[in-house]
């Protein structure tokens, strides 16, 4: 038996194919936690904006409602796959598809613990940055794919929302690249290592940032209040009213695994990733990736508690708040942190 | 290493491929999305060659923000694809001919290529010797000491060109009611609401 261990650990390690496979291992080993997750978090969301409410939600189909997610699943699968006649047929499949493919490729450069990443690439930020602003994509191939016009408005909202909303989470991923002095995602925890636990990540000298990112987030991912793209009450769905069943699902999927992705890197850049609130023993003892997965959750929790508080912003409000409230004021705290750091010379040099 | 050159013939492939499709699309929309395939295979392309940096912000700058601006514009224009392509063959013998012109310069660019000795000097002494730094750090280091002029220089242009546009489509209309966020929130309770006692039966 412990012979079949080494051949393997061999064949893993050192033969070419051996060593994809292992890659591929690990991608599954991430994915399919993730989407497990996707499917729970849609069960808390429904959960928690029921008891914010006093209502129960779901709470038929298993005990405490716990099958719901899978019922749904189930109930989207076998329903019919309609192509609007007027559709541009390859963009309007290609849009969900890629919905999905951005949400789950940005994992592949998430730190779990010290060393324990997929991809440990030095301009991980940048990536993570980068696939997040490509999420428009998805809804603004399928609002002009659908030839329609409700999903046409909110294809074009969305494009104006997620630009403006991506220039000041730049100015806020620059702070605090300027308190780390490096792209990598495993650095940027390993910098808010501290005597102080939980005071020491930078959450609490960047307080402004980590508020503007919070809400620049939910604007990235078209969660209530600035779910405009897809606004019920007056463009019906948005981007996804020609969607159904499986493709519907995919845009569903990949709204979710979105948000899953921006709670792990808000608790990357600010909340001390994989650390422990607290140094010492009985914390220490939990192993790292509980400590992400717990943060992530209460990153996520705010996500819901938003949306069950605040009403849905006004299109011009929106505009307004990212271009003349966010921009000038990460501005000035990218020009105040650089002064900052400059002047009592504690620039990091790594 | 053969995954690497195999990578790197997929990349540069599709990237000119993509290219030829952006030009021959009959549908602009496609265009502009055979565009954004183009920029991502380059963007494969200069992390094949340890350009991350490079890379990551073409990505974001390109894609993540031009080209949908790009696709903003451009999915709400009303073309007519059938006129579009009327004078194709009108237009076919001075456009080949300055396609030729351009490409006669390429080749004779290409061919006298002559570096400068300022360059060659430069390229004996690298800003960071390869595999010490970062090659975002490397770009840092160049762009901020040596280069800061230019840079400096590029940026004003940027905002010149900024200011133009912003001059060319501002216009103040008349009769439109804007919000005043400081207005609405500084108003108190004792300015906007009053209340008056009304007698019964005879209205305010």
């Amino acid at each position: 038996m412990a012979d079949m261990f080494d051949l393997a650990y061999d064949w893993l390690n050192t033969d070419p194919l051996g060593q994809a496979a292992y890659i591929l291992i690990k991608i599954v080993a991430i994915l399919i936690p993730l989407l497990l997750s996707v499917a729970y978090l849609t069960y808390a969301e429904r959960k928690v904006i029921a008891a914010m409410q006093l209502r129960k939600g779901p709470n038929v189909v298993g005990p405490f409602g716990l099958l719901q997610p899978i019922a749904d699943a189930v109930k989207l699968l076998f329903k019919e796959t309609i192509l609007p006649s007027g559709a541009n047929r390859i963009v309007f499949l290609m849009a969900p598809m890629l919905t999905f493919i951005l949400a789950m490729i940005g994992w592949a450069v998430i730190p779990f613990d010290a060393g324990l990443v997929l991809a440990d690439i030095n301009v991980g930020i940048l990536y993570l940055f980068a696939i997040s602003s490509l999420g428009v994509y998805g809804v603004i191939m399928a609002g002009w794919a659908s030839n329609s016009k409700y999903p046409f408005l909110g294809a074009l909202r969305s494009a104006a929302q997620m630009v403006s909303y991506e220039v000041s989470m730049g100015f806020v991923i620059i702070t605090v690249l300027l308190l780390v002095g490096s792209l990598n995602l495993s650095d940027i925890v390993m910098a808010q290592q501290g005597d102080y636990g939980i005071f020491s990540w930078f959450w609490l000298p960047m307080l402004p940032m980590f508020v503007i990112f919070f809400i620049s987030v939910l604007a990235e991912t078209n969660r209530s209040p600035f779910d405009l793209p897809e606004g019920e009450s007056e463009l019906v769905a948005g981007f996804f009213v020609e969607y159904s069943s499986m493709t519907f699902a995919l845009f569903f999927l990949g709204e979710y695994a979105n948000m899953i992705l921006m709670s792990a890197m808000t608790s990357i850049l600010f909340l001390g990733g994989w650390l422990p609130p607290v140094d010492i023993a009985p914390f220490t003892w939990i192993p790292g990736p509980f400590w992400l997965i717990a943060k992530i959750c209460v990153v996520l929790f705010f996500f819901l508690w938003v949306r069950a508080t605040f009403p849905r912003y006004r299109y011009d409000q929106l505009m307004r708040l990212g271009w003349k409230v966010f921009l000038p004021f990460s501005l000035f705290w990218v020009v105040l942190t650089a002064g900052v750091l400059v002047a009592f010379d504690w620039v990091p040099h790594t | 290493m053969i995954i690497q050159a195999l990578a790197f013939y997929l990349f540069a492939a599709v990237t000119v491929a993509a290219g030829v499709m952006v030009v021959s699309a009959r549908n602009p929309v496609h265009s502009v999305l055979f565009l954004i395939l183009a920029f991502f295979n380059s963007a494969g392309l200069f992390v094949l060659m340890g350009a991350e940096f490079l890379a990551m912000i073409l990505v974001v700058v390109y894609v993540g923000a031009v080209a949908v601006l790009f696709l903003f514009v451009v999915m709400m224009l009303d073309i007519n694809f059938v006129r579009m392509r009327e004078g194709f063959l009108q237009y076919l013998p001075l456009g080949g001919m300055i396609g030729l012109i351009l490409l006669v310069e390429l080749v004779m660019v290409g061919g006298a290529w002559i570096v400068s000795p300022a360059a060659e000097t430069a390229a004996l002494h690298p800003a960071a010797p390869a595999g010490e730094l970062h090659n975002t750090r490397a770009l840092g280091g160049v762009i901020y000491t040596d280069y800061i002029y230019l840079f400096q220089a590029a940026g004003l242009i940027l905002l010149v060109a900024m200011i133009g546009a912003i001059v060319l489509t501002l216009r103040q209309r008349e009769g439109v009611r804007r919000q005043s966020i400081s207005r609405q929130t500084s108003r108190t309770r004792a300015e906007s609401v009053e209340i008056k006692q009304v007698p019964s039966r005879s209205g305010v």
